[in-house]
């Protein structure tokens, strides 16, 4: 079953780019599930975050299936967002630094 | 930055924002600086919330669209909360003059990683402004942001930044922030000094175990406004009403009509009558015939087709019908003729600012030219002296704005004599002082009237006995050859004097 997730960023900043890198990495089979990401850039669709009642950016909703969780922050620390986001890991998970 | 407290200084003054809100723009000299934001302090339960949405709700009624962003209770709740207060937003809501962004928690649990920003919230009130053509834009409340989320310096940071976007979008944007004391800092996580040139505190306190809400303007940057704490009040139907009490300026000019007393030789020993736009206050020990001086000022007036309105603090109207009539006053009759309102009132019910609050709505919905307050006394009692103070300021400038000739009456405190805490404290707000005494004279007692003080007018300065008799008041002669009878200690001249014929008083009278 593919885990469908969104992350919501605002331009292109250190954060957004961070967090975009890590959704890549867990797209790109970084954990032992099927993912799929959709980003969404909260300064052209503002009508989004409105929808999902997002106020901080980068936010990453994890949609479904399951319940629905919510990490926000740029994303830096792989390992803590597989957790966060209840995703198994797919063996060791190299942590990019951030700034 | 240079600034200005006033519209002399040196820089032009910042545009204000009327709020609509009935006293603040009083106290604000004229609203809030537009396009700027400010900051609204208060502890919970101060008013913050229904103060933010009063600022949307004042700018829909005048056609200002407005957007509300709630982080802590949810838009339907708010919604809710609302509506008791008269206020249909969901209505608004559909009409596009309302709208919200909601912030109130996420369901979900949410985790952090790493640094972020507000970017998403910026983006939707940014959406929200430019969609609805808000002008109003209320923030409550920032706390609830900073509670849930890590990093106040960042938090600060991302909400100086909204605060420059709205700006640059022409809004004008009231903030809400919590206060863990009234009069401690200004807010947690020290976000004035972050967001706002402008500061609101609102108080609730306790002062003598009653409620007091006040609100102060902190600071205006380069703008003025008045100082001070201000009493509010938050009523339904109308939100958050402040008294802008002492702001009132006492420099209305002052009317040369006279009305009268409806006891013609007081109305001679006033040189005519009271003025019509004066403030009187009557004196005496009880039963020295306060209520039927009272009743010879509302008889007197409605006889001249003055309407008035008469507030009962002590006696309940029946018993005011009652004692009216036994000297031939029908009350009743002039009240169902529409020139008289009795309106009884109950001091304890309620804090002295919603008391004077509702007379300013009866006053402002009935339009009397007189008005009396029998007795201050009462009020007296059940409240502080700070308080009570304000109130009568509050009292006799709505009254002179409105050229009304108002009576205040005030309970001595003992039978033969001296002066209550009343009048120690609003004989300087009066302009004319009537005192009732009781004379004792050879073991008799007898009653002294005396017109103690007349703002612009010679008036007599002697102690006229009187009688009271089934048709009211009769004022006769001076006393003479007494002396005291204002400190109470009443001493006599040769007893002979005393048989000496009335009317031989002195003609010539002493002012």
């Amino acid at each position: 079953m593919t885990v469908r997730l969104v992350l919501y960023v605002a331009g292109d900043t250190p954060r957004s780019r961070s967090a975009r890198a890590t959704v890549a990495w867990l797209a790109d089979g970084g954990v032992g599930e099927r993912v799929e990401v959709a980003v969404v850039d909260v300064i052209d669709q503002p009508e989004r975050a409105e929808t999902d009642r997002v106020l901080l950016t980068p936010t990453l909703l994890r949609q479904g299936p399951g319940s629905a969780r919510r990490v926000v922050g740029d994303l830096g620390d792989r390992a803590r967002v597989a957790e966060a986001l209840g995703l198994l890991a797919a063996g060791p998970t190299p942590t990019e630094p951030t700034r | 930055m240079t600034e200005t407290t006033g519209a002399n200084g040196a820089l032009k003054p910042f545009t204000k924002l009327a709020t609509g809100i009935e006293g603040l723009d009083v106290i604000a000299e004229g609203g809030l600086p537009a396009g700027r934001t400010t900051l609204v302090g208060g502890t919970a339960g101060s008013g913050k919330t229904i103060f933010a949405a009063q600022f949307l709700a004042e700018g829909i009624r005048i056609g200002e669209k407005g957007v509300f962003i709630t982080f802590e209770e949810s838009p339907a709740e708010l919604s809710r909360n609302l509506m008791t207060l008269g206020w249909d937003v969901p209505a608004w809501e559909a009409a596009g003059a309302w709208t919200y962004v909601d912030g109130s928690p996420d369901e979900e649990a949410t985790d952090v990683v790493g640094d972020f920003d507000l970017g998403a919230l910026l983006a939707r009130i940014t959406r929200a402004v430019k969609k609805s053509g808000a002008t109003r834009v209320s923030i409550d409340s920032v706390n609830a942001l900073f509670s849930r989320l890590p990093n106040p310096e960042k938090l600060r940071g991302e909400l100086y930044r909204i605060s420059r976007a709205l700006r640059q979008l022409g809004a004008t944007t009231l903030v809400t922030a919590e206060r863990l004391d009234d009069y401690g800092e200004v807010s947690r996580y020290g976000i004035e000094e972050f967001v706002a040139d402008n500061v609101i505190l609102l108080r609730n306190t306790l002062q003598d175990e009653r409620r007091r809400r006040t609100v102060e303007i902190l600071k205006f940057r380069g703008t003025a406004h008045q100082r001070g704490e201000f009493p509010f009040t938050i009523a339904s139907e109308k939100g958050v009403v402040v008294l802008p009490l002492s702001a009132m300026k006492l420099t209305q000019r002052s009317s040369t009509t006279r009305v009268t007393s409806g006891i013609p030789r007081l109305d001679e020993m006033l040189g005519g009558g009271y003025f019509r736009d004066s403030i009187i206050l009557l004196s005496g020990a009880t039963g020295t015939g306060k209520t039927l001086t009272v009743t010879h000022f509302v008889a007197g007036g409605v006889a001249q087709g003055d309407r008035c309105i008469l507030f009962a603090f002590e006696e309940s109207r029946e018993q005011l019908m009652r004692n009216a009539k036994s000297w031939g006053h029908d009350f009743d009759e002039m009240e169902r003729g529409g020139l008289l309102r009795i309106i009884p009132v109950y001091p304890h019910a309620m804090p002295l600012e919603d008391h004077l609050l509702r007379m300013r709505w009866a006053i402002e919905e009935f339009k009397p030219r007189r008005v009396v307050v029998d007795s201050l006394s009462a009020l007296e009692r059940v409240t502080a002296l700070r308080s009570f103070r304000e109130f009568m300021l509050g009292l006799t400038s709505l009254l002179k704005h409105r050229e009304i000739a108002g009576m205040v009456t005030s309970t001595a405190p003992s039978i033969l004599g001296g002066h209550s805490i009343t009048e120690k404290h609003i004989s300087t707000l009066t302009d004319t002082i009537l005192l009732l005494r009781y004379v004792e004279i050879n073991g008799e007692l007898r009653r002294g009237l005396l017109v103690l003080k007349m703002r612009g007018s010679r008036h007599d300065t002697t102690i006229r006995e009187y009688t009271i008799e089934a048709d009211g008041m009769h004022v006769g002669e001076p006393f003479r050859n007494t002396s005291g009878i204002l400190s109470g200690n009443i001493t006599h001249g040769r007893a002979e004097d005393e048989e000496e014929a009335p009317g031989e008083g002195p003609q010539v009278q002493v002012e």
